[in-house]
């Protein structure tokens, strides 16, 4: 076991794919002589060499388009977006093209993409830097849907979404890049389509996934401390949604609380109540209980910026709440 | 038939018709014609619905592209490609089938007019967003360039793809990274109802390719040979490392935008201006002047292609549709994927 950040196991995570495959490379804006927005491909440029670490002018729908193109044409690019909020000058090819060629074509032409990307809030880089839309994009048929949340996922999505035949969005909650964790020394593989359970209990089911999977092993934590057993499990993989996993732990717990830092309002964790309404309606013993984003834009102020997102407290208040 | 195992063979960049392969060229041509006006009879009958939009008039651009690639090129394109997709080498019975909307389609009927794709011919599609195709030709030509193949990728669109942002990002990467992309510009002057002057504040669209240093030319679109002797140039330069190429197609289209448009944007006199020009009796002319169109020739081609096109026809109607069981099959792929154990 050897402590590494989160940003130092994504940069060993792509930079294996680099030796491993040589139909990976690297394109973005300031991958290469910057070293990334967030310094995940720092040193790949002198590594690899600027054909295989492509910086891309400021061109979001260029250079994704180019990806979907690329894999159309046997390559295996990982296109970096600087962050979800960019995204959307690409929207057009990641929906457009990206997630209906294989349909459109009568199943003739896959498009093998990895697209990443940094999301959500905490940095006070305010309402247009700090959104976390990985809901929209879950949304969509046709795309993988993955949010690392541990240092063990930032190492070993990106190869599984490598191989991958179809596009696969991975998503970096902006907060993880300097967390650190133990990793094993020997990288073993991960699976890329189930919900991981990251804690055990039997009074509640507390689902979260990326930047909220912190938030909720700190109310978890503090439950505990009142002898409330909460399990927590982290989606990992947000479309398609591991609904067996999540149903059989509220079957369990009988009461549920869903913890998302996108804004409630058609989001992801409706989706995820839904599914659980559906599923195990009559096990509930509870209504199903949300705790997303505030529906405002995201504030600069530090204290507006906290109000507005999940903390733990929130998680440990929504418990408490539902009588567990 | 297929265009793209022919093409290459020819010498010819004279701009005279010689012999056989104006007479090919002329076949090609008509193909395209005669497919597109069994179309609006099939489209008055609902056997096609949804968006139908026509090439007819210009048929010498998809025409005299194709002629200059070769079967390993790649080809993305419009939805108003059926001239593209049938020049490139799609076969007339798996094309009719998809505006049918029959499996038997080159898109198991998914796509229909607008999304005709095809992986023997690296047909990558029709696409409906007005310049998206641009970005994903860069890429397909990325990979190329990148494996080191001698490859091109013709990418056609409209002038209205001009005022998209795909456009301009699109020709500034292709020329940064020097990648082999022939950008076929098709200008018909309009964009729907919007002629170019009222859209464009510089309506010499070569002009803006130039500015991203892009070799770019000004080729009559209704003169196939033209067509055919700059796409072979332009061709022959992106093989030869001189990155992409451009080319403005100077085009009209005779009928409507789509089959739901009246059309009350266009003066008669000018689409009957533009018909005097029809890049298809002009080549007949040609053609018979020189002798290579000899005594009913011209009938015995049309004979022939009133065949495929029948022939076409009875396949897609005969077709079958998609079970139903199979509606969500290839949203994502089903070649279950490799190597998930580093
Ligand atoms: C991004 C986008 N905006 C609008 C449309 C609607 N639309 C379809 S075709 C068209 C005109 C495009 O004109 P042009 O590029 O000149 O091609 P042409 O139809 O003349 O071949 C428009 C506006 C669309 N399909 N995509
Ligand atoms: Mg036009």
């Amino acid at each position: 076991m050897t402590a590494i950040t989160y940003r130092e196991a994504m940069r060993q995570a792509i930079r294996e794919a680099l030796v491993r495959d040589d139909r990976v490379f690297v394109m973005g804006e300031d991958v290469g002589h910057y070293g990334g927005c967030y310094a995940v491909t720092l040193g790949l440029l002198e590594e690899f060499g600027p054909e295989r670490i492509r910086d891309t002018p400021l061109s979001e729908s260029a250079f994704v388009g180019a990806g979907i193109g690329a894999a159309l044409g046997g390559m295996r690019p990982i296109v970096e977006i600087m962050t979800v909020n960019f995204s959307l000058l690409a929207l057009d090819q990641i929906m457009n093209n990206a997630a209906t060629l294989l349909y459109m074509s009568g199943g003739q032409f896959n498009v093998p993409l990895v697209i990443r990307m940094a999301t959500g809030a905490g940095r006070q880089v305010a309402a247009q830097h700090s959104h976390s839309l990985e809901g929209w994009f879950a949304h969509i048929p046709g795309l993988r849907i993955l949010a690392p949340a541990t240092v063990e996922d930032a190492r070993g999505m990106l190869w599984p979404a490598l191989c991958d035949p179809d596009p696969v969005l991975i998503f970096e909650h902006a907060m993880l890049y300097n967390v650190e964790g133990d990793l094993a020394d020997e990288a073993t593989p991960v699976d890329i389509d189930k919900a991981a359970i990251r804690r055990s209990g039997n009074d509640v089911t507390i689902i979260a996934y990326g930047g909220t999977l912190r938030t909720a092993l700190g109310a978890a934590e503090q439950l505990a401390a009142e002898g409330v057993e909460a399990e927590v499990i982290d989606l990992r993989c947000l479309r398609p949604l591991d609904t067996p996993t999540i149903v059989a732990s509220v079957a369990r717990t009988h009461r549920a609380v869903v913890v998302d830092e996108g804004w409630r309002s058609g989001s992801l964790s409706a989706e995820v109540a839904a599914r659980i309404t559906e599923g195990v309606f009559y096990d509930l013993d509870a209504p199903v209980v949300r705790v997303c984003s505030v529906e405002v834009p995201m504030p600069y102020a530090k204290h507006l910026e906290d109000e507005a997102i999940p903390q733990v407290a929130d998680v440990v208040a929504a418990v408490r709440g539902l009588g567990a | 038939m297929t265009k793209a195992a022919t093409s290459g063979q020819s010498g010819s960049e004279s701009g005279a018709a010689d012999g056989d392969r104006g007479v090919h060229l002329l076949r090609e041509m008509l193909r395209i014609r005669r497919f597109e006006e069994r179309c609006v009879e099939l489209y008055s009958r609902a056997e096609i619905r949804g968006f139908l939009h026509l090439g007819i008039g210009e048929e010498a651009c998809a025409v005299g592209v194709m002629e200059a690639l070769s079967p390993d090129d790649a080809v993305v394109s419009t939805y108003r490609e059926h001239g593209h997709a049938l020049a490139r080498g799609l076969s007339m019975r798996a094309t009719m089938a998809e505006l049918e909307g029959k499996v038997e389609g080159c898109s198991r009927g998914r796509g229909g007019s607008m999304h005709l794709f095809d992986a023997a011919t690296r047909f990558y599609g029709g696409n409906a967003i007005v310049a998206g195709g641009l970005p994903l030709a860069v890429g397909v030509a990325l990979a190329d360039h990148l494996r080191g193949r001698s490859r091109v990728t013709a990418c056609f669109f409209g002038d209205g793809a001009v005022a998209e942002g795909e456009f301009h990002e699109s020709m500034n990467l292709s020329e940064l990274w020097h990648l082999p992309v022939l950008f076929c510009c098709e200008n018909n002057l309009y964009a729907m109802g919007t002629a170019l002057k009222y859209t464009e504040s510089e309506t010499d669209l070569s002009l803006k390719a130039a500015s991203y240093r892009i070799p770019a030319r000004v080729v009559d679109g209704m003169d196939v040979l033209a067509v055919e002797a700059a796409a072979r140039e332009a061709t022959q330069a992106i093989r030869a490392g001189a990155g992409p190429q451009f080319l403005e197609l100077r085009t009209y289209r005779f009928r409507a935008h789509s089959m739901y448009d009246p059309d009350r944007y266009r003066d008669k006199a000018e689409i009957e201006g533009w018909k005097e020009r029809d890049p298809i009796p002009a080549l007949v002319a040609q053609l018979t002047a020189s002798g290579a169109l000899g005594e009913g020739g011209l009938d015995r081609l049309e004979a022939e292609i009133a065949l495929e096109v029948d022939d076409a026809v009875a396949f897609a109607e005969a077709g079958t549709y998609e079970p139903l069981e199979d509606l969500e099959r290839y949203v994502t792929s089903e070649a279950a994927p490799q190597g998930r154990t580093p």
